[in-house]
């Protein structure tokens, strides 16, 4: 009797569960995967598509189905190794066959020559050129990632990518790439000397 | 008044007590300099934009004309210091730690000092606060005493101040420019407190006003106090012990006030606005003389100089001018200052030029303020903790700087440092622990503007896809209706057809009531006979696909001419370098 007694107990018991964890799964379905919402915070967003896939979102996704986690060049070292952290894989070093890591450009129009044939806003990822047909075209260079990729369907090879200049504001202190900080002391001592010379 | 009625002070976290070394330079009155031969006006000395270039090349401007107007940004104009022939702007090294190129006007001066009718503002005190900021903002006064913040846009951000402070502490050792102005120019100081009071008054009420002094300027204080007199009842000057560094902005205020600057706020957040002394007299001189800011006291100083003291010196001034009326006598591997021997950078090239934040030009010799070299591992002496005026662990701080560890920098406040050096004075390893920061510093800012920009182009990448996505399905939608409406006339078009068939035959025997009759009796069985047809076999309809497939292949021709004849062209216009046509289609 006893075991009898046991055996519904543990029956019921299991439908309650089953029922409480299928409601769970119902109600608190999550969209999506978190993990590649994660993996695509850390991708540099320049949506270049060196990596073989068309913009960071399908890299992303990619990488979370086990993809490798070297192939963003213009992410460098430090977004691997952040990938690495996510994804609790090793870092490896880039993969060249996907592009070495470069300065940051900006892509620029010479204006005179550009004939307005749209090629370029249809390629740019991030909308960040401006232009109408047979008008001139223009880039944001706030909004332009760098990515490379109007610079092929150009057909009269006017767009240029020309590397980020160093500002005063935006300097990482690096003391080093400094020239050494001799004052030129020949000048200032034929100066004095001139001074003394004035002065008996 | 004070000195009888001795009020509370507070005292920071830590401190330094560095020798002093104002005696080089302090006691000599503030000299006029011989006029360098060219001048490179940087076209932005402050913290902002710059403003726009209103000047042409081979224009004489007079002294105190303006070289740039606000433009779009609202920049803060440079004035030209003195009477000359404008260059063209060009990229010259900046008075930045890093002497990154920045564009700067050039100027040679003519010898003739000759300067503008100045426009001063009669009768200040009657003039409303907005119109005052307004001159501040057009005479080009920015903060004096490091940052270089636009004052008009300090004041006009500024809101219930029931404290000013006015920072006469200047603890750095060796600078004493601001300590020469309050003995020479405590009249002006003065004179600027009180129209500060007026612009920050509030419901007819001024804030109370303190000069706070440290106590090793002794001529500085009386002479400030026998230029007060009784008349200001409500500015008073504050003598405050000497320790370093209490010139930092919230050391100051904790000093007088014993209230901390909240994080990441600021002093306005507690009613509190703090002005350097020099900013004052600058402020005093604009409106009563309605001079622009174009020259400031510098501090030459330091046992390389011959002839040390303070100097009025006009701003784009290269500073190899300074070194010769200075009387340098270079040692082989000279190092030259801008700021003092806690805070100050060195230059490498001697035409950096004078900017409105440049206080002292630190010429030390290799005895004196050896280059320190010998960086060697922290031991963990805790010596630093100590001194930290902002109660941070400097030596904590230090390893996660070197470990890169950004958050770890973040949750220890690395934001909270004000870079004074203290831990690195007293750090027995010789360390250069604020070099650490300055850098991690630089790192988390380009971090954040990175993350910015990447998250906004990760935005515009979304919104882009979601335009083409919609745009498509529009298409398809478009296609399926375009589709739709022709199966539609096609259809028409057949009744059409059908009934034009049926009608003439009816018509043709309607003279004859038997024909007529037998006619009618041939058209209904040729027209069942014909819906038999239709019904047995699509046949009408295929008849008419005929003629869309013809359509069709005429307009895939047409489309390759048409290519054709743009591929002609864009070879020709590629071919000749010259615009060609479009191939939008």
């Amino acid at each position: 009797m006893i075991w009898l007694t046991g055996i519904i107990t543990l029956a019921i018991m299991a439908l309650v569960f089953g029922l409480i964890l299928g409601f769970a799964a119902v109600r608190f379905k999550v969209e999506g995967d978190p993990l590649v919402d994660q993996i695509d915070e850390v991708l540099p967003q320049t949506q270049c598509g060196q990596c073989g896939y068309p913009g960071c979102r399908p890299y992303a996704e990619a990488i979370a189905n086990g993809d490798d986690i070297n192939k963003c060049p213009p992410g460098g070292e430090a977004t691997i190794q952040k990938l690495a952290d996510i994804t609790g894989r090793e870092a490896k070093p880039l993969d060249a066959a996907h592009g070495v890591e470069d300065t940051k450009k900006v892509a620029y129009i010479r204006e005179d020559e550009c004939i307005g044939c749209m090629k370029c806003i249809q390629a740019c990822p991030v909308d960040a050129i401006i232009g109408a047909t047979r008008q001139m075209h223009t880039i944001i260079a706030d909004e332009c990632t760098g990515c490379d990729l109007c610079v092929e369907p150009c057909p009269v090879d006017c767009i240029d990518m020309i590397p980020v200049e160093a500002k005063t504001e935006r300097w990482r202190w690096d003391l080093n790439s400094i020239p050494i900080t001799v004052v030129n002391t020949v000048e200032a001592k034929t100066a004095a000397a001139k001074n003394e010379q004035e002065q008996p | 008044m004070s000195q009888h009625n001795p009020v509370k002070l507070w005292r920071f976290h830590g401190g330094v007590h560095p020798p002093e070394r104002k005696e080089l330079a302090n006691s000599t009155a503030i000299r006029s300099l011989p006029l360098p031969t060219v001048l490179y006006i940087p076209l932005r000395q402050h913290i902002g934009v710059s403003g726009n270039v209103c000047v042409k090349p081979g224009d004489r401007v007079l002294r105190g004309q303006a070289l740039t107007e606000p433009g779009v940004y609202g920049g803060l104009p440079v004035h030209a210091p003195t009477s000359g022939i404008v260059g063209e702007v060009i990229e010259h090294p900046s008075n930045h730690p890093s002497q990154l190129p920045e564009p700067v006007l050039p100027i040679s001066p003519d010898g003739q000092h000759e300067a503008m009718s100045f426009q001063a503002l009669t009768d200040a005190m009657s003039l409303s606060p907005l119109k005052l900021i307004q001159h501040l903002h057009n005479s080009g006064v920015a903060g004096l005493g490091g940052a270089g913040f636009p004052t008009a846009q300090k004041l006009s951000q500024a809101r219930n101040i029931e404290l000013l402070i006015i920072n006469g502490v200047e603890c750095e050792p060796y600078i004493v420019s601001d300590d020469r102005l309050m003995r020479e120019h405590a009249e002006g100081i003065i004179r600027g407190v009180t129209l500060l009071q007026h612009i920050l008054q509030h419901e007819q009420q001024q804030p109370e006003a303190i000069i706070a002094v440290e106590d090793n300027k002794p001529e500085a204080i009386s002479a400030l106090r026998a230029a007060l007199g009784e008349t200001h009842s409500n500015i008073r000057v504050q003598v405050i012990p000497t320790l370093y560094p209490s010139g930092g902005e919230k050391q100051l205020i904790q000093i007088l006030t014993g209230k901390q600057v909240p994080v990441r706020g600021y002093p306005a957040d507690i009613g509190i606005l703090m002005q350097n002394v020099g900013t004052a007299f600058a402020i005093a001189a604009a409106v009563d003389k309605g001079e622009p800011f174009m020259e400031r006291v510098v501090t030459l100083t330091g046992e390389a100089f011959q002839q040390p003291g303070t100097a009025w010196v006009l701003l784009g001034t290269p500073i190899q001018h300074l070194l010769e009326c200075g009387e340098l006598n270079p040692s082989e591997q000279q190092r030259i200052i801008v700021g003092g021997p806690m805070m100050g950078y060195t230059v490498a090239d001697p035409l950096t030029p004078i900017i409105k934040t440049t206080n002292c030009i630190l010429a030390p010799t290799a005895v004196e303020l050896p280059a320190a070299e010998n960086e060697s591992p922290c031991i963990r002496c805790g010596m630093c903790e100590q001194v930290c005026p902002a109660s941070l662990l400097p030596q904590q701080l230090q390893w996660l700087a070197k470990a890169k560890d950004h958050e770890g920098l973040a949750k220890h406040n690395l934001a909270d440092c004000i870079e004074c050096g203290a831990c690195a004075y007293v750090c027995p390893s010789e360390i250069p622990l604020v070099h650490y920061y300055r850098k991690a510093k630089a790192e988390m800012r380009e971090e954040r503007i990175e993350q910015q920009k990447s998250e906004i182009a990760r935005l515009r990448f979304e919104a882009r896809q979601e335009r083409l996505e919609r745009e498509k399905i529009e298409r398809q939608e478009r296609h399926k209706k375009a589709a739709e409406a022709r199966e539609k006339a096609l259809a028409a078009r057949e009744k059409q057809a059908a009934s034009d068939d049926t009608t003439p035959a009816a018509d043709k025997g309607a003279s004859d009531p038997i024909k007529a009759a037998l006619a009618r009796a041939k058209a209904k069985r040729a027209l069942q006979q014909e819906q038999q047809q239709e019904a047995q076999q699509p046949a009408p309809a295929a008849t008419d696909i005929d003629p869309q497939k013809a359509r069709v292949a005429a307009a895939i021709a047409r489309a390759k001419a048409k290519r054709e004849a743009m591929a002609a062209e864009a070879s020709n216009a590629a071919k000749t370098e010259q615009p060609g046509d479009n191939n939008e289609s």
